[in-house]
């Protein structure tokens, strides 16, 4: 198999995503345990949920004492991206059955943009599945880590782990506010959240703020 | 079955849907401007949320703690455009520090 200088930059840009994206892994692992979820249940949403942001919501909903349902819908309305993600690639991808299942499963947010950073089909498909996989690879095993390494100590606040979530949910919003008025919806979330905080039962004050979105969506 | 299991499989169901939808309905059954308008602001107020909740929340009650020296430091080095990894080690360390030593 010749393997062209093209599809070299593919594979260094997929996989360097891939793992750095995977090292994160280890923050979801540590923030899972650490909100009471077990190794095994920690690793099972790495595996079959697979998606960041809705699986750190998951745990830091149920964490503070949330119920299931709103962990739930939160996690659905952050992974509604995905479907749309799913539009764009299918015409590119065009495969069915099984395929499209295994298609589905690592249709993310790296993998779309890698995918769609190149310049003709056949490389958009080549970075599609291997930073799909690659991600999926190491994602999974630094998640076990995290894990892991989560459950070995005991008071979270000791190792500053109570801190990393709420950073890592920084980490993950901070490159959506690209201009003043996704910081001043974003700051109206918080603002909306923390009221309603004492006056309602966890994971209501997050999903409420999805009225925000649409308020400030509705008008383009 | 724990409320936990619940919003493992219930979260792994939905969010396999919510992927694969994409994949198999026509296009302009969600190709709206609206739609995709209302989905770019979806992640961002959800996740803001978040981030207060994780911040300042404690059960219902709202608490200053280390964990706001924590989001603050990470604030900064997004700033400074840090790494993921580092945006998360950096803000455990400084938590830690702030809740060790004082």
């Amino acid at each position: 198999m010749s393997i062209k200088p093209k599809n070299d930059a593919v594979e260094r840009t997929s996989l360097s995503v891939a793992f750095t994206v995977g090292l994160y892994g280890a923050a979801f692992g540590a923030a899972g345990v650490t909100a009471g979820f077990s190794v095994l249940q920690t690793c099972l949403l790495s595996l079959l949920l697979f998606s960041g942001a809705s699986q750190f919501a998951v745990v830091g909903i149920m964490g503070a004492g949330g119920s299931a349902l709103s962990a739930i819908a939160t996690a659905t309305l952050l992974g509604f991206r995905n479907a749309l993600y799913g539009l764009q690639l299918a015409p590119i991808l065009k495969v069915t059955g099984i395929k499209r299942i295994i298609a589905s499963q690592i249709t993310i947010d790296e993998s779309t943009a890698v995918s769609t950073l190149q310049s003709n089909d056949s490389d958009r498909k080549r970075a599609f599945y291997l930073t799909g996989f690659g991600v999926y690879i190491f994602w999974n095993l630094f998640t076990l880590l995290g894990a892991l390494g989560a459950s070995a100590i005991g008071d979270p606040s000791v190792w500053g782990l109570d801190a990393a979530v709420p950073a890592a949910f920084c980490g993950l919003v901070w490159p959506r506010l690209k201009d003043k008025r996704l910081f001043l919806i974003s700051a109206s979330a918080i603002g909306l959240a923390l009221l309603l905080t004492p006056i309602t039962p966890a994971g209501i004050p997050i999903i409420t703020t999805v009225i925000l979105a649409i308020v400030f969506g509705w008008k383009k | 079955m724990s409320s936990i299991w619940i919003a493992v499989i219930g979260s792994s169901i939905t969010a396999f849907l919510n992927k694969y939808i994409g994949h198999s309905v026509p296009e302009k059954w969600l190709d709206r401007p609206r739609i995709k308008s209302i989905n770019t602001l979806v992640p961002v107020v959800l996740l803001s949320a978040l981030v207060g909740v994780q911040t300042f929340a404690n059960k219902q009650e709202l608490v200053i703690d280390q964990r706001l020296v924590g989001v603050g430091v990470a604030l900064i080095a997004l700033k400074l455009k840090a790494s993921f990894p580092i945006v998360v080690v950096a803000a455990a360390i400084s938590s830690a520090a702030v809740y060790n030593l004082l």
